[in-house]
């Protein structure tokens, strides 16, 4: 059993005996005998830290991880390059150890990397206010759909079939507890139809949902589509990929009023789907119909510059069933990866960044439309994801490893979330995907659909 | 202001509520004790010029830093007239509760519910 | 005592600013130089056509965004020294009420960083992450074991998202079977999530009181339950740090009207292989895999809050679920599960806080049966001891205990006393604490007691930090009754002295300007 209880059993003795009691089974005889324990829990007795490092390394190694092979899968997370700093900073016990600020004065460190986290996304998404941090991605979305049915009094939800499918699934269990409806609005030509979204845009409309690039890795004309929006008073919330912000036109000049999305391309880990963070930013009017924490600068009683969490009436410890959401964290630690990968980037590499993808996705597009058999699904322009149809092979055999017993094929299959493209799959890009790993993938699936 | 004061002219609300009755009409604020209670208040949103308050019933709410208080209407009637001043300086609220800090002006629906209301003495006396 | 604490500092014997107090905060967005920066990427590899042929122009960014400009040494400089500016639990006693501030194990960090599990992609085919599945499943049956629920869910982001997911559990559960209550029971001791929760749920929150024991008043409860009754939620032991005698009968009213009974596991810590909610009657069940499982808080997140539930509520549960079924060769087989007609759905990406579980299992191997119930014996020990502790002398006095009882694995002072007869409210002695080298208990919290001051010092804690900190409760108190505005005008030794949130509230500065 490991040791991380200090206490000896002189220790208990003496503590028993301030207490005034001869054991601790006297302490636990307020649990009415009817519910108490019996039994041991049947688990295993405690093991050494050698002995759990092994068990846990063994589970590791039945994995295939992007560092075994090249990945091209995406769907929202993406293999990208952690910096060492990372590591560094987010692992040191000042900011891996302590609990949210409710102490300010004791935590300084933390707010201020909330308050330079939400500068940082203000930045990125063009809009101007931004909170410390949500859970992830999807259920970014139902904050959205929560903070847009507070400010229009409507119930209604309408988004495009281009909006990650994990994002609208997620919006779909949410509106059965809001009282919401939702619409889904479909592609036409990788992008979503901007007929049918006017027509599914109505008085009782509280927030048009829109991804960019979207699901299939188009990227949309969110400018055009948002006038259809704010044409009817329908707030409009566009989920971004944040590292394709260097050369995407930001959500905020775009006229959305809530930009949000999945954090974990800026700094995180895949970590096979979480923890990660989602960001959340919209305009002055909505400041406090925002969700979750957010670090506002002050001064202290000498006037020296410090940060506290401010607006917290919004929030559930003070407004209970009246707040503006239940969440009670801001992934704190995953917003300071994002954080200091985005210094680490800096103004020119963020760019750069955002360049390279674009680049590599158009030639990578390229190089598997020339495979027989393969074509892309759709010609919209695309920056870091696209995706691929094969008109003969099934996609299924297609990934499936040729001799039935290895890997599967690194591409992510669109037939469970798009029966409609269940001939297609998705082909994402990070600047660890090199050419030669393009060729590889390019290599495989010629292999694969001959 | 610093110590306790209910002014005599007024009507209270068990709720910390008072009004200044002037005929058909009347103005509503949140009493000494309220502010008290609070702290400093931070942010104060009213309802809209046009809508209808019900008396017993919260119309507002006010704020401090880690609290939230409703507001509740001592009588019924129609808005007519909001503070426009405190959405810039919400401290109106505790420095001068019963002056710059009123709240809301409304035409009475039913003038008689003043009847219940208590005087100065008898709300004094419900805070011991 | 903290070695890091500032005596003269906080003995006012000094002089007027320390120096982490000189050192102003900066932003690294001011730290920023045209022309410098820290990264290198790799060169595309591919023809460097302008973005413009590939992305039509009126799409495109036309200004970068403001990120700032520095060099690496500069950037970990600039983190590292911001981290000073914290106070973190392997540096100091931090005995927050209902936080259970638990050692975090290096051991834990250091398995959730293998590559095998940090890196891989969320959407992997299940048969090239069987050891993902099988540590997710694995962990599914040990929650399960130590709720007494047949069925577990990973997917729920924290304890307030599986509070929600219950709450939708419920909802789903009763319209199944025709029927659609309208309320959700909370005591009035409650957390508040639970009452957020209920509100994103769509349903109306009812307050049942507490009794002169502290817990749930049965007459209020009795006149509260009927049929429009959808669920109860309930924290046993609760945050006043005692376990609800009651809890059977409890249990059969709200099933008897029909109701589910939902629990919240945030103080699972006091009760682990003690007793076990699913044997209580609780229906479903939050678990907060970053308290009681030792995930470390990060500063406010991540964590995780997976769900246990009985089989009425099975069929409900999100999707994907982890199963397992008879492989080939004897080797079991491990897939997620989609096709779950009845369940409620998503309530977030992909399949949950991964990283976290692996920390969590980590820590469940790592104690094991015998460990997890000696660490919730050892919890409710520091508990009570620390309260008898603080029983006596001048706490005694003027911070007595809310319920005069035995505790569970935390307990509640009231301050009230000592701002009555000193002046000093439960506030001042909190930032006085600090002073001290503690991280003061949770305050003003549960609002049913005046003046909450409330301690969980956890298992991890050795004797002489528990003495250290009674003691430095003693020595506030002694030092108030000389002069008052010592405390009140605290702390002293801090990176920052009392913050104006009053001016950041009605003047917000929530970004670096421009």
């Amino acid at each position: 059993m490991a040791g991380y209880t200090p206490t000896t059993p002189a220790d208990r003795d003496r503590m028993l005996e301030t207490i005034g009691v001869d054991s601790i089974d006297e302490l636990f005889a307020q649990i009415p005998e009817e519910v108490r324990f019996d039994r041991e829990l049947d688990l295993e007795d405690g093991l050494s830290e050698p002995e759990v490092h092994e068990r846990l390394a063994a589970m590791a190694a039945a994995n295939r991880s992007t560092e075994q092979a090249p990945s091209f899968l995406g769907a929202g997370m993406y293999d990208h390059y952690v910096p060492a700093i990372v590591d560094a900073i987010t692992q040191r016990s000042e900011f891996l150890t302590p609990y949210t600020p409710y102490q300010p004065e004791v935590s300084q460190g933390g707010l201020q990397v909330m308050f330079e986290f939400q500068t940082a996304m203000s930045e990125l998404t063009g809009l101007p206010v931004s909170n410390a941090g949500l859970y992830e991605g999807p259920s970014a979305a139902a904050s959205a759909a929560y903070l847009a049915m507070a400010a229009t009094g409507r119930t209604g939800l309408v988004a495009s079939r281009g909006v990650h499918p994990h994002s609208r699934e997620t919006l779909a269990t949410h509106a059965g507890g809001f009282g919401a409806g939702l619409t889904e609005v479909g592609l036409v030509d990788g992008l979503t139809d901007p007929g049918e979204l006017e027509a599914a845009i109505d008085e009782q409309t509280a927030v048009v949902f829109l991804q960019n690039p979207n699901f299939l890795g188009s990227v949309e004309d969110i400018a055009a589509l948002g006038e259809l929006a704010s044409a009817r008073g329908a707030l409009l919330a566009v989920a971004v990929d944040p590292m394709t912000l260097g050369v995407l036109k930001p959500p905020g000049e775009c006229g959305a009023d809530i930009a949000f999305g999945e954090g974990q391309p800026l700094g995180n880990r895949l970590d096979f789907g979480g923890p990660s963070f989602g960001f959340f930013c919209a305009r002055e009017e909505n400041i406090r119909r925002m969700p979750g924490r957010i670090a506002g600068e002050t001064t202290d009683l000498d006037g020296r510059r410090g940060f506290v969490l401010t607006l917290q009436t919004r929030e559930q410890h003070i407004r209970r069933e009246k707040a503006t959401s239940n969440i009670c964290t801001a992934q704190a630690l995953n917003a300071l990866a994002a954080l200091v990968h985005l210094s680490w980037l800096g103004r020119e590499g963020f760019v750069e960044m955002g360049a390279l993808l674009a680049r590599r996705t158009a030639f990578a597009r390229e190089r598997l439309s020339s495979i027989e058999g393969l074509e892309p699904l759709h010609e919209a322009p695309v920056v870091r994801e696209f995706a691929m149809r094969s008109a003969g092979t099934p996609v299924a055999s297609l990934l499936a490893c040729p001799s039935g017993t290895g890997p599967s094929l690194p591409v992510y299959p669109l037939g469970r979330d798009y029966p409609e493209f269940a001939d297609s799959f998705l082909v994402a890009i990070t600047e660890q995907r090199s050419r030669d790993d393009i060729e590889w993938l390019a290599a495989m699936l010629e292999g694969a659909s001959a | 202001m610093s110590e306790p004061s209910y002014p005599e002219d007024l009507r209270y609300h068990p709720e910390h509520d008072w009004a200044r009755i002037e005929g058909d009409e009347a103005t509503l604020g949140v009493t000494w004790y309220a502010q008290d209670s609070l702290g400093e208040v931070v942010f104060y949103e009213g309802p809209e010029v046009g809508s209808s308050v019900v008396k017993d019933e919260p119309y507002a709410e006010v704020e401090s830093v880690k609290a939230v208080s409703d507001v509740v209407a001592p009588l019924s009637g129609e808005v007519i007239e909001v503070n426009p001043d405190l959405s810039d300086a919400p401290e109106a609220v505790n420095t001068d509760p019963y002056g710059t800090g009123w709240l809301i002006r409304i035409r009475l629906s039913d003038p008689a519910e003043a009847d219940a209301l208590m005087d100065s003495a008898a709300y004094s006396a419900s805070l011991e | 005592m903290n070695p890091e604490v500032d005596t003269a500092a906080r003995d006012r014997t000094g002089p007027d600013e320390t120096p982490q107090q000189a050192d102003r905060a900066v932003t690294i967005f001011e730290k920023s130089v045209p022309g410098r920066r820290a990264c290198q990427l790799p060169g595309s590899g591919v023809e460097e056509v302008p973005l413009a042929d590939l992305i039509p122009s009126h799409l495109l960014r036309e200004e970068p965004a403001g990120l700032p400009e520095v060099s690496e040494p500069e950037i970990i400089r600039h983190y590292n020294r911001l981290s000073r500016r914290n106070f973190d639990l392997d540096t100091g006693f931090y005995p927050l009420g209902s936080c259970t501030m638990k050692y975090n194990p290096r051991l834990n960090e250091r398995v959730a960083a293998l590559p095998g599990h940090a890196r891989l992609h969320p959407a992997t085919a299940p048969g090239d992450a069987q050891g993902a599945l099988e540590l997710m499943y694995l962990l599914q049956e040990a929650l399960s074991e130590i709720c007494g629920l047949p069925h577990v869910s990973l997917q729920p982001s924290a304890g307030s998202q599986g509070e929600l997911a219950g709450l939708l559990l419920a909802r789903a559960c009763h319209a199944d079977q025709g029927r659609n209550p309208g309320k959700v029971l909370i005591p009035d001791t409650s957390h508040g999530t639970n009452p957020a929760s209920v509100s994103m749920a769509g349903y109306e929150v009812v307050k049942v009181a507490t009794d002169g024991q502290g817990g749930v008043d049965m007459e209020d409860l009795r006149a509260k339950v009927d049929e429009d009754v959808a669920c109860l939620m309930l924290t046993n032991p609760n945050t006043l740090g005692v376990f609800d005698r009651n809890i059977t009968e409890i249990a059969s009213l709200v099933h008897e009207a029909g109701g589910l009974l939902y629990y919240d596991g945030a103080n699972l810590n006091a009760i682990m292989g003690q007793c076990r909610p699913g044997d209580m009657g609780f229906d479903i069940v939050h678990v907060n895999l970053h308290k009681s499982f030792s995930q470390p808080h990060g500063g406010g997140g991540p964590g995780a809050g997976p769900i246990a539930v009985s089989d009425r509520v099975e069929p409900y549960i999100p999707r994907p679920q982890v199963v397992k079924s008879e492989g080939e060769a004897g080797r079991p087989a491990y897939d997620l599960d989609f096709d779950r007609p009845k369940s409620i759905g998503r309530l977030r990406g992909f399949q949950g806080n991964f990283g976290v579980f692996v920390r969590s299992y980590a820590y469940i191997l790592s104690l094991g049966a015998d460990g997890l119930a000696e660490a919730s014996r050892t919890a409710v020990l520091h508990a009570n001891y620390l309260k008898s502790r603080l029983a006596q002398g001048r706490a005694g006095q003027y911070l007595p205990v809310a319920f005069e009882r035995h505790c569970m694995h935390e307990f509640v002072l009231s301050g009230a006393p000592m701002k009555r007869e000193l002046g000093i409210r439960t506030l001042d002695l909190a930032k006085r604490l600090l002073d001290f080298g503690f991280h003061p208990p949770t305050v003003y919290f549960p609002l049913l007691v005046d003046e909450a001051l409330m301690v969980e010092p956890v298992e991890t804690e050795a004797k002489e930090h528990l003495d250290d900190f009674a003691e430095a409760i003693e020595s506030i108190l002694e030092e108030a009754e000389q002069d008052p505005g010592i405390a009140s005008e605290a702390p002293y030794t801090t990176p920052v002295r009392r913050l104006d949130e009053v001016g950041a509230t009605r003047r917000p500065v929530i970004r670096q300007p421009d």
